[in-house]
């Protein structure tokens, strides 16, 4: 299913607009994960009482939501890659690179759990509010990491320093609520400092032979058909 | 209603009872009849129409009326379970091992009675780990019955980690039901949602013996001793300074000083009584001397029996040592769930210690004073509370000594062994 | 005389963390102690406060505040 929106000649609207929405997707996620890390530290000035940032946490994952839902529509409606809606809750079945495109939908599906049992919570009841909730920190991870395998713009330095701030501010928050209060619970407390080491460090050695490396868009899994056949497609 | 004519003299419920073994099942259905079957419908309610009529109250400390819990239980949706609590956390009492320990059949009697009049399935015995001669002496009762093993009913006993609040409605149910022994939030309440989610009926093993001999021998037998508000007999540990420490059966509203005739007198001159337990009242000793020890009278002074216990203070123990050594054990018995509990708690059992120690400054009563509004009524249970109640009480009667120890720090007594005993000792914990 | 429906607020203390969300959202009928758990003034809510009452009862982390409902009597 496409409109035509833009001529056959370079990406349409659609394009831009999916890979505008999954950046400020990113961007407002980063800010949910932060605010809900923090949150428990109990900081709080005059001017920014505990509710103001719990509100913002909520509301920055909602609107991180809406974000995600044009995202994901405006990447089916484009018609340069064939995207089934589908393809953004059911992860790894689709054409256009399966699996950096699965994990969007992974991480889509984990914030879909943790926003209806949120908004459900008097009912559901805390328990099943809170281990749901933890998957927060596996859905930011994957959808740092589908912004990094499918992006067009990733190369680009503006893009580069967009995750990478998104990476060090949720690092950040992490390594501060990892600390506080040590040495109680050391065990759970090392153990969130040495994974979020493993995925930085992971981060770090992956990226230039993965999608700053050549060919990324071959090597991701970009359908043959959607391959420039001069520079390895208009995705870089 | 069976068995023989049945006396209207004490001991009722201690009748027979021999030193150290327990009482054989011949013997007792000797002593008091066959257990009288309630089946389910009009019987039932036969049971509870009698208990009604008796008045009788939970013997396990909070006193509720016995007829209104079990009515509750019944009308409840869902098949009722039967807890026989004893599980004797407070320290200054020791009557509910003495039953499970010498007289399990007027116990289990009394279970198998409450589960007919609830229509239950199960029954649960529940006991101190520690108490290991309680354990095999209901084991054995069991095993030497018929009416138990056979039928519907399947009565278990369990073994409840020992701890000040282990033995609380909430946190046996907690408990059976594969939690930790905790009190917990109470809506909604046990007697609708309780182990396994079922209706629950949680009932003191002394309450339990009552009910048995209620069943055989009627309301108006049990309502013979005691008054009308507070009738038939109790079991009172009676501990301190008396000559014979132990378990005694009381008519309710008998006066101290007749306990303490039935204890062998005071060792010594007493300086005051703790009524009720660790969670209970001190008053002075002239005034307990005059006291009755029925429930109204005691409320008159703002106490109560609780689970029956009445511990003499000598005049030459150090109350301040005693308050400040059992404050900080129940600081640390607290279950550590709740804020204002564990909390208030560690705040006033360390300014009762620096008061011992004279490093309290001008204001450490009313810091105690204020912190103890801020953890009363403010927790899931009366743990707090009767903290509160103990230690209000205490400055109440120990005015002078308090003040001496203000000024001029630990005096002589504080360095002897305490009187009041602090089981299970966990080291104190850190307030959140 | 008529029956009303009051309502009052409650905590489970088990449940109650101390993040103090609630005193934030409510300080007419909520305050904190020495140690960040809510006091709750008894009294029942009255209409004007009832939304601010259900928004702290709607941030709650841990779900532990709850308005209950009574009926009352008032003449």
């Amino acid at each position: 299913m496409s409109l035509p929106l833009a001529s056959a000649v370079g990406p349409s609207a659609y394009w831009y607009l999916t890979r505008a929405t999954g950046t400020v997707a990113l961007i407002l996620l980063t800010l949910a994960v932060v605010l809900g890390v923090i949150e428990v530290e109990q900081y709080s000035t005059r001017r920014t009482p505990r509710f103001a940032i719990d509100g913002v946490h909520r509301t920055a994952s909602l609107l991180a939501v809406v974000f995600l839902i044009v995202h994901i529509l405006t990447a089916a409606l484009d018609s340069f890659a064939s995207i089934p809606l589908i393809d953004a809750v059911v992860p790894f079945a689709g054409t256009y690179r399966p699996l950096w495109l699965g994990l969007g939908a992974v991480s889509f599906d984990m914030l879909l759990a943790i926003v209806l049992t949120s908004l459900a919570r008097r009912r559901l009841g805390y328990r099943a509010w809170r281990f749901t909730h933890w998957l927060a920190y596996a859905s930011w991870p994957l959808a740092l990491l589908h912004g990094l395998g499918t992006g067009s713009d990733v190369k680009a330095t503006w893009m580069l320093g967009v995750s990478g701030g998104c990476l060090i501010v949720v690092l950040s928050a992490v390594c501060v609520r990892a600390i506080s209060g040590w040495p109680d619970q050391i065990r759970p407390r090392s153990a969130a400092l040495a994974l979020a080491a493993v995925f930085a460090g992971g981060l770090a050695l992956w990226l230039p032979s993965g999608p700053l490396g050549a060919h990324w868009a071959q090597r991701s899994g970009t359908p043959k058909s959607l391959l420039h056949p001069a520079a390895g497609g208009r995705h870089g | 209603m069976s068995g023989g004519p049945a006396p209207a003299t004490l001991p009722r419920i201690l009748a027979g009872v021999r030193s150290h073994a327990p009482m054989a099942l011949a013997h007792h259905l000797e002593l008091h009849g066959a257990l009288p079957r309630f089946t389910r419908g009009r019987q039932s309610s036969a049971l509870l129409d009698e208990l009604q009529r008796s008045g009788l109250r939970g013997r396990g400390g909070a006193a509720f009326p016995t007829a209104t819990k079990m009515a509750a239980v019944l009308a409840a949706r869902g098949r009722a379970t039967v807890v026989a609590n004893g599980c004797e956390g407070e320290p200054a009492s020791v009557k509910d091992r003495l039953l499970l320990e010498r007289l399990p059949h007027l116990v289990i009697d009394g279970a198998v009675l409450a589960a007919q009049a609830v229509d239950a399935a199960d029954v649960f015995i529940t006991v101190d780990e520690h108490a290991r001669s309680a354990a095999h002496a209901i084991h054995r009762a069991l095993r030497e019955r018929n009416d138990v093993p056979r039928g519907r009913l399947r009565v278990r006993l369990i073994a409840v980690p020992p701890g000040y609040l282990s033995g609380q409605e909430t946190a046996v149910v907690n408990f059976l039901g594969g939690g930790p022994a905790k009190p917990t939030a109470t809506p909604p309440p046990i007697f609708q949602r309780g182990v396994n989610r079922r209706p629950t009926l949680v009932n003191n093993v002394e309450t339990l013996a009552h009910v048995a001999l209620i069943a055989r021998h009627g309301a108006g037998w049990f309502r013979e001793l005691g008054s009308q508000t507070d009738p038939g007999s109790k079991l009172v540990t009676a501990s301190g300074a008396v000559v014979n420490p132990g378990v005694f059966e009381i008519e309710a509203g008998a006066p101290v000083a007749s306990l303490l005739n039935a204890a062998g007198g005071c060792t010594s001159q007493l300086r005051a009584f703790l009524l009720g337990g660790y969670a209970g009242t001190w008053v002075t000793a002239e005034t307990g001397y005059e006291l009755t020890l029925s429930s109204d009278a005691l409320a008159d002074v703002g106490a109560s029996l609780g689970a029956g216990i009445v511990l003499a203070l000598p005049s030459s123990a150090c109350p301040v040592a005693e308050i400040s050594s059992v404050a900080a054990w129940l600081s640390a018995q607290s279950a550590g769930q709740c804020g204002p509990c564990f909390n208030g708690l560690h705040a006033i059992a360390t300014t009762l210690e620096q008061l011992r120690v004279g490093v309290g400054g001008p204001g450490a009563l009313a810091r105690i004073s204020r912190w103890g509004a801020l953890a009363a009524g403010r927790g899931s249970c009366a743990h707090p509370d009767g903290v509160v109640r103990f230690v209000r009480s205490a400055i109440d009667v120990f005015g002078p000594e308090f003040a001496e120890h203000s000024r001029r720090g630990p005096c002589p007594v504080c360095l002897r062994p305490r009187l009041l005993s602090t089981p299970f000792a966990t080291p104190a914990r850190a307030a959140a | 005389m008529r029956i009303v429906l009051t309502s009052h607020l409650r905590v489970n203390w088990i449940a109650c963390e101390a993040h103090g969300m609630c005193a934030e959202l409510l300080p007419e009928r909520i305050t904190l102690d020495d140690w960040g758990y809510p006091i709750i003034d008894e009294r029942p809510i009255p209409a004007e406060l009832e939304a601010h009452a259900r928004r702290a009862v709607d941030a709650c982390p841990t779900l532990a505040l709850a308005l209950e409902r009574a009926q009352a009597r008032r003449r």
